[in-house]
């Protein structure tokens, strides 16, 4: 097991290497300019002169390679990650207020996620071809359809139409005050999750059908348990397995769907951070968010991988 | 005689299928004294199996169900009994053992877990004591070093080891009557013996009543009492095991037995094949099902069904043939 994770680990270091170098050329190919736009800001009558000064005080006058290593290697050395070019503020700074903030959306996305998918899929299998499985199947199905940015900006004009409400802008931290802060995460984490559970609730309801045909649940039945035994205690962790696979191939999308909902309910996470910084072509900014978030994404995928383990006793990890 | 432990009286199970609904089990009726082994033998598809299933009402619905009659144990009518009811008939009074060791025991359950399972459901023992019960159980069906084995998982055990833990399982709360669903035709010759013998062993010691389900009439005259013979869903003939092989006296039964190979006596003699296939339930003829193969059919045959008959003291078979 410990070789198991040691090996796992060191597999992460050329994977993440990959990842900054595409990171890092990938956002530079990006069409438009950062000077452009920095002289265009400040309606500079911009000459060959301060055009250059300026490149040359970003550190962009220098051939890539050596700007990837000089970034690169400020964060293997230091964990600095560079500062942003319009700002000037640290990266990692930025990082560590907005990272917690995109966490605590995605997690509690995910909690909801589960919680609607895995009880409305057990339901939807053992209630096979009745009302209640066709209703839950069409709402699985409608949530799949409708995407999270178009749910979001509804739950934002239709109450304020109705009942004059509207989300609170301010973002008020889980540290300062939690239950304002929960209260404000709620609505965007609900319509992540929401988004999220269709398909999970769909593999959950597959694989419990799959695994209530098995012989050893009729060996449960024979044995005289109760249907909730059966379904929770025999057939429910051995429907979960490909479960857990899919839910660690939606971190990414988690992340992804994070981003546009922190831009409609104005949150500033990672998300916002993101999309301000790539309007502005702020490469740090860029860079140094995309390669947490890939960290993340490759953790993620470990822990699944983990996580099979726990669940199916035949999984030994050599 | 005593009074039956288990009496089913007309059972009739029926399956929805494409070609629409067959009688798996047709109006079946047999009784199984305490302490007794009734084998019932028959082909793939006879409804031995579906008959054993709907005792405990373990068939699935849909497509199965249970049509009509009586499945009487202990005098109560098992038909009619409500969910909370039967749950405390399965697994507590009436066990079963399944064909298949290696899908029947859960896979991310520990042995121990599933032996002890029943007793903690049925008696509210709490898990800890039940678990020492489970150990003893273990060890019963003689598996050696039982109390470290009750941690392990059924992927670490072999198919005879896993039949085992079958056995184990059902004999958890001490049942009554144990139903055996062909427990070794998915294991080796070699541990066949003795899964029959331990089962066998532990019926005997606890004076309970074995259903056992078997297409291997050699199995049969080893370890039953009673016979009964089923073909196409129907019981054809039933008799004690010793007759049944002394005096066969329906046409499928002689069948099965001249195809049978034996090692004793019948020197140089050829094995004789039933000829044609076992019944389409869905399109049975009108008059006996085995009559399509039958070497010693005569005009009633074909017409008329024939209902079981008492033929000799304990002895019955449904056939209007002298055979």
């Amino acid at each position: 097991m410990q070789a198991y994770l040691a090996r796992r680990l060191l597999a992460l270091i050329p994977a993440l290497f990959f990842a900054s170098l595409i990171v890092f050329v990938i956002v530079r190919l990006v069409p438009g300019n950062i000077i452009d736009m920095m002289l265009a800001q400040n309606d500079v009558g911009a000459d060959k002169l301060s055009r250059d000064q300026l490149v040359g005080a970003l550190g962009l006058d220098r051939p890539m390679w050596q700007q990837y290593f000089h970034w690169i290697g400020g964060i293997l050395l230091h964990g600095d990650f560079g500062r942003s070019l319009w700002q000037n503020t640290p990266v990692r700074e930025l990082l560590g207020a907005r990272l917690p903030v995109t966490f605590q959306l995605g997690f509690m996305a995910l909690i909801v996620a589960l919680i609607i998918a895995i009880p409305i899929g057990i339901y939807s299998a053992i209630r096979q071809d009745t009302a209640g499985d066709y209703l839950t199947r069409s709402f699985s199905i409608l949530m799949l359809a409708v995407p999270s940015f178009w749910m979001g900006t509804m739950v934002m004009v239709f109450p304020s139409i109705w009942w004059g409400w509207s989300p609170q802008v301010k973002f008020v931290a889980f540290t300062e005050d939690p239950l304002q802060n929960l209260k404000q995460m709620i609505l965007p984490a609900v319509i992540l999750g929401t988004a999220l559970s269709a398909i999970t609730m769909r593999l959950t309801r597959t694989m419990m059908l799959e695994v209530l045909r098995q012989d050893y649940i009729r060996t449960a039945w024979a044995k005289g348990l109760s249907e909730n035994l059966v379904v929770v205690r025999h057939a429910l962790r051995n429907a979960l397995i490909p479960v857990v696979t899919l839910i660690g191939l939606q971190a990414p999308i988690l992340i992804g769907g994070a981003v546009i909902v922190e831009q409609i309910f104005v949150i500033p996470g990672m998300g916002l951070l993101l999309l301000d910084a790539i309007s502005q072509r702020d490469y740090p900014i860029i860079t140094g968010v995309s390669l947490v978030i890939g960290f993340c994404v490759m953790l993620i995928n470990l822990a699944v991988d983990l996580s099979y383990g726990l669940l199916d006793p035949k999984v030994r990890y050599r | 005689m005593t009074r039956p432990l288990l009496e089913v009286n007309n059972l009739t199970t029926r399956f929805r299928t494409e070609r629409g609904t067959v009688a798996a089990v047709d109006g079946v009726s047999f009784q199984v004294a305490p302490g007794e082994t009734l084998a019932i033998v028959g082909e793939s598809g006879s409804g031995k199996s579906v008959t054993a299933l709907s005792v405990l009402r373990l068939i699935p619905n849909p497509p199965g169900r249970i049509e009509s009659g009586e499945i009487l144990f202990d005098g109560v009518n098992l038909v009619k009994l409500d969910d909370p009811g039967i749950r405390a008939v399965r697994g507590n009074k009436i066990a079963m053992i399944f064909q298949e060791p290696m899908s029947s025991l859960n896979p991310a359950l520990t042995v121990g877990l599933q032996v002890a399972e029943p007793i903690n459901v049925h008696r509210g023992t709490p898990w800890a004591k039940a678990y020492e019960a489970a150990t003893e159980l273990i060890g019963r069906v003689r598996i050696a070093d039982a109390a470290s084995r009750l941690n392990s998982y059924p992927h670490q055990y072999s198919g005879g080891m896993r039949q085992r833990v079958m056995i184990a399982m059902a004999l958890a709360c001490a049942p009554r009557l144990i139903i055996a669903d062909e427990p070794t035709t998915a294991l080796d010759v070699t541990v066949q013996a003795q899964i029959l013998d331990l089962l066998k062993e532990v019926t005997r010691e606890t004076g309970s009543s074995l259903i056992l389900i078997t297409h291997d009439l050699g199995v049969v005259a080893r370890y039953a009492d009673r016979v009964a013979v089923m073909y196409g869903g129907r019981i054809v003939e039933v008799a004690p095991a010793r007759d049944l092989y002394a005096r066969p006296q329906h046409p499928y039964t002689l069948g099965l037995m001249a195809s049978v190979p034996r090692l004793d006596g019948g020197g140089g003699r050829r094995l004789m094949p039933i000829e044609g296939q076992p019944p389409d339930l869905a399109s049975l003829p009108p008059g006996c099902s085995f009559g399509p193969r039958c070497r010693s059919i005569i005009p009633q045959c074909r017409t008329e069904r024939p209902e079981l008959i008492q033929v000799a003291d304990r002895h019955a078979k449904a056939c209007f043939a002298n055979v």
